[in-house]
């Protein structure tokens, strides 16, 4: 049962072959089969879950269900804030911290009836592209368990991937849903900036945050789109506007028919220094969209090769504010110095930042520092907002041309634990093609392009759509989907290893 | 330990005073800056908080629109421009009532900007030009415990009260003012006292400056008489009254001048302002360590008034304050003199209070001009502070109308509205207060002081009624002041007749 896809969970609830408590259940016996060798979650809220799902299968009964996927368990990532359930974000600063408070999203899910599994592992703060900078230890690729499963939500990425959640919230400010999916052979996206509530998002770059869905289709991942998307007023960057027909693009997209559609392919993302493996799969995912009937044209924009300057300005900078709330005042760790007599609040302040926040943390909140520092924000955050404004220019020409972008959507297939820990910018390189689209606020899907020849690893394929367009990530991504499906002869997951006989 | 301070007409004789104010006015609306909790002043510690204003992760600020009304019909008032396009800013500093650790404040892009106040003083009009009017929100509140001097030194630990976190300050800033001479300090009460009315007549804030509502922090610098340059300058803090205010700049041209003359240059820092012994200490030194790293806000979205929105805000406007004294001068009669006695007094509002509330205009001036402005000059505290308000006193000289009490027994019944005895007609029941014009009492008072007094008795007697004052003076004297005077007078010369 914990192999369907979400939308025949959402079915065999429907048609009364299941009940929610069972597939919670599966899924929590899934989790404790195979977590210990995944380490895919930081808390499992068994009682919490089976609890929503006992109401989920009452509601049922009634008649009265709340909506498609009411009673189809998810995972959330530990970077949204959850009532009653602790919230660490992957940082000893928060430990045993339990929000009085949910997001808008989490009590979206939970007014859905969505039984919430747990909280997902993750880079501290979410500063990260292997889930090896999270306070509580890695999380393991399940197609290699000695590889990384992408980062910063690669708990939610591996999860969705191990069958341990059929779905999942991930967040996304340099490509923490997109990178994982594709290093997982799942589905990642990355809504328009504001199409879906940040409150309750433990912020990173509030500019370049958003909040979107993990699965393992294209079609799941617009149910839980609609579910979790829209206006909120307690976010002021939020949209006010209608989302578009997700469900109905993706359903629409499978049907396969990708005639009228424009492509881009972005040149400055690919070739020489990517992995030609990726590569190999991108240009047969291309192909495949243009057997479908989609014209491919070749569209370049030119300021993307700063994004990766341009995001290591901007993120840390509104990262060294955000993070100067932790400060052992009112929550969290509080960490007494050693050999003060009666220390003072700025002594406590010290004592408990140095223990609690680990080194990409620090280094972060410290290039932020300098680079608002007095005589160097002109220089830094401020040519960084205006290369910023050149990479939504590119953007905004390349769409006057073509109806979406498209780019492998990682350099490499998951790379080893351990690998590039000592080499920030080695791991830095990892969202080189994921960043321009929080930049520029645009919409952003990965979905499975195979596995690369020389390691058997999967590869993503990135969709960028215009502003508000998501529909038409998930009508391409679908198409695409489809496609590879049918090639394949079934889910690119469906060739990964079982894992039952791991922990 | 006192600074060395120069002589007053010693100062002006050298250098020229520049003077800068920044006034912070607590918005009176329903509910936080960025969230839904109520913006009360008080109440039990930390019950007026959410995740936003404690500043819990993830949580998220949502601009509250009627503070940007205020803040820009306060702009308007002051004759500013109001931009079409405005950011938040990040403040970013540490401090344990910050939830944050960053102020949401504004920064290079004010809600309002290059406008004016013309303050009036005795008379004269002084133009006092406004650089800019921002929104920002207040921090939370320390309490220091333990330790003699409830501050934070020598305190055995801290409290912080978030209840404040949150609530919507405007902060309105002037540009130097320069060429104000030896009126430096009275120029700049009257800047702020006539704020005040201004905010008051806009009904934005509460705008009591005992109760925190308005703060102001006093910049003085100054240069070398005649230079037309400006000097290093300070800031004051925790300047909390108008005649602080005053006194403030005035006690810090004294110390800069002494500093100069001794050929030292004044260090550019904050310093905090002592009511009781009327002088300034240094506080955290202003330096190039404290960079605030000001950014704009990521989590709000720009605040774009429309031109429509603006035009409608500025047909609310109060009556202009110039024209407003023009108006109730002549509606009260007051001459010249009084009138700008009674604006330097900052007695205006609490004059057409007391009006409003039945006095007389000549009665409600001289209760709050001599005896209530006595009395708040005793105490050092303002007119609104002294323990009266304008319904008490339109209260008390109805009862002197209506020949109850005298003036004489008036000033006892504000003894007891001061000390909180009640009502002004309690205060007279349960002190006994009322004047006697009972005949039977005043009669044997009457004749007592003929039987004392025999010779007076004879002239009034011969004709010469001006000698009964002294008779009425010695019954007056019997009944402790609550003789009912033109009685006493009417039984003195029928007696005598």
């Amino acid at each position: 049962m914990t192999r369907e896809t979400a939308a025949a969970m959402a079915a065999a609830l429907a048609d009364g072959t299941t009940t929610s408590v069972a597939l919670t259940q599966a899924h929590l016996d899934r989790i404790a089969a195979v977590d210990g060798a995944v380490h895919a979650f930081l808390h499992v809220d068994a009682e919490g879950a089976l609890a929503a799902a006992a109401r989920s299968d009452e509601r049922r009964a009634e008649g009265a269900v709340a909506s498609p996927l009411d009673g189809v368990p998810i995972a959330v990532k530990d970077v949204l804030a959850t009532e009653g359930l602790p919230t660490t974000c992957g940082s000893r600063i928060l430990e045993g911290w339990i929000p009085p408070y949910d997001a808008t999203v989490v009590t979206r899910l939970r007014a859905a009836g969505l039984p919430i599994l747990g909280k997902t592992n993750m880079d501290e703060f979410a500063m990260g592209s292997s889930t090896e900078h999270s306070a509580y230890g890695p999380t393991h690729n399940p197609w290699d368990l000695d590889r990384i499963p992408g980062g910063s939500g690669g708990g939610s990425a591996a999860a969705v991937a191990a069958f341990e959640a059929p779905l999942a919230l991930g967040t996304d400010t340099g490509g923490s849903i997109r990178q994982p999916g594709a290093v997982t052979g799942t589905v990642g996206v990355k809504p328009t900036y504001g199409g879906v509530s940040r409150y309750g998002l433990v912020a990173m770059a509030n500019s370049l945050d958003q909040v979107g869905p993990v699965t393992r289709t294209v079609l799941d991942s617009a149910l839980l789109h609609e579910l979790i998307g829209g206006h909120d007023p307690r976010d002021s960057t939020s949209v006010d506007a209608p989302l578009p027909d997700l469900v109905g693009a993706a359903r629409r997209g499978a049907e396969g028919d990708m005639s009228g559609v424009r492509i881009g392919v972005i040149t400055e993302l690919g070739g020489d220094g990517w992995q030609p493996g990726v590569m190999a799969r991108f240009q047969e995912s291309l192909d495949l969209l243009v057997a479908a009937g989609a014209e491919v044209v070749e569209v370049s924009c030119p300021s993307f090769v700063h994004a990766l300057a341009t995001y290591y300005l901007i993120m840390p900078c509104e990262a060294s504010s955000n993070l100067a709330k932790f400060d052992a005042m009112r929550y969290g760790l509080r960490v007494l110095p050693e050999g003060v007599d009666s220390p003072s609040a700025e002594d406590v302040m010290r004592a408990t930042r140095d223990a609690g926040f680990g080194d990409e943390v620090k280094r972060r909140i410290i290039l932020g520092t300098y680079a608002l520092s007095s005589g160097y924000y002109d220089a830094y955050y401020g040519k960084a907002q205006k290369v910023r404004t050149l990479i939504q220019r590119d953007f905004d020409a390349a769409f006057g041309k073509v109806d979406v972008l498209v780019s492998p959507t990682a350099p490499t297939t998951a790379f080893r634990l351990g690998e590039k820990l000592d080499d920030p910018l080695a791991m830095y390189l990892n969202d080189l093609a994921t960043i321009p689209a929080n930049l520029a606020g645009v919409p952003g899907i990965s979905v499975p392009s195979g596995l690369a020849d020389e390691d058997g690893l999967p590869a993503g394929f990135q969709v960028l759509a215009p502003a508000l367009a998501d529909d038409r990530l998930y009508r391409v991504g679908a198409a695409l989907e489809a496609g590879l499906t049918e090639k394949w002869g079934g889910p690119l997951l469906a060739q990964a290893p079982d894992l039952s006989g791991e922990s | 330990m006192s600074a060395t301070l120069v002589g007053y007409d010693d100062v002006l004789a050298a250098y020229d005073p520049a003077i800068g104010l920044e006034v912070h006015v607590e918005l009176n609306t329903a509910t936080k800056m960025f969230c839904g909790c109520p913006a009360v002043f008080g109440g039990e510690p930390n019950t007026q908080v959410c995740p936003t204003c404690l500043g819990l992760p993830g949580a998220m600020p949502a601009v509250n629109g009627k503070a940007v009304e205020s803040a820009i019909r306060i702009g308007l008032a002051l004759n500013c421009d109001i931009a079409e396009w405005c950011r938040f800013a990040r403040k970013n500093y540490f401090y344990p009532d910050m939830p944050k650790n960053f102020q949401t404040s504004q920064y290079d892009e004010p809600i309002a900007f290059d406008g004016w106040m013309d303050v009036d003083l005795d008379g004269e009009t002084f133009r006092v030009e406004i650089e800019r009017a921002h929104m920002e929100e207040d921090t939370g509140k320390s309490l220091h415990m333990g330790g003699a001097t409830g501050r934070i030194h020598g305190a055995d630990y801290s409290l912080v009260d978030y209840n404040r976190a949150g609530i919507p300050l405007i902060e309105i800033v002037t540009r130097p003012i320069m060429g104000a001479g030896a009126r430096a300090p009275e120029i700049a009460r009257a800047y702020v006292s006539q704020l005040r009315d201004l905010i008051v007549a806009l009904g934005v804030s509460e705008a009591r400056m005992d109760q925190g509502n308005l703060r102001a922090d006093v910049n003085l610098s100054l240069a070398p008489r005649g230079t037309g340059t400006l000097g290093t300058r300070t800031e004051t803090k925790n300047v909390n009254s108008f005649r602080s205010v005053e006194r403030a700049v005035r006690y810090e041209m004294q110390r800069h001048a002494a500093v100069l003359d001794g050929g030292g240059s004044i260090l550019q820092e904050t310093r905090h302002w002592h009511e009781d012994t009327g002088v300034t200490t240094s506080g955290r030194e202003k330096s190039d360590a404290e960079d605030y790293r000001y950014f704009p806000e990521p989590d709000l979205v720009p605040v774009a008034p429309s031109r429509e929105w603006v035009d409608e805000l500025r047909g609310t406007l109060p009556e202009n304050p110039v024209a407003r004294r023009a108006r109730l001068q002549a509606d009260w009669g007051y001459t010249d003199l009084e009138m700008r006695d009674v604006v330097a007094s900052g007695a205006l509002v609490v004059i057409e209070e007391t009006i409003a509330a039945g006095a007389s205009a000549q009665a409600a001036r001289k209760w709050w001009l001599a005896e209530l402005g006595r009395r708040a000059n005793d105490a050092g505290v303002e007119l609104t502070e002294v323990g009266v308000t304008p319904a008490q006193v339109a209260a008390v000289q109805a009862l002197v109308d209506a020949r109850t009490i005298n003036d004489k027994l008036a000033r006892q019944v504000f003894d007891g509205l001061i000390a909180g005895e009640g009502t002004p007609e309690e205060i007279v029941a349960t002190r006994g207060l009322a004047v006697v014009s009972d005949d039977g009492a005043l009669g044997a008072a009457v004749d007592a002081a003929i039987a004392a007094n025999p010779d007076v008795a004879a002239k009034i007697r011969d004709g010469k009624h001006a000698a009964a004052g002294a008779l009425i003076g010695a019954v007056m004297k019997e009944m402790r002041g609550q003789a009912d005077a033109a009685r006493v007078r009417e039984l003195v010369l029928e007696k005598l007749a």
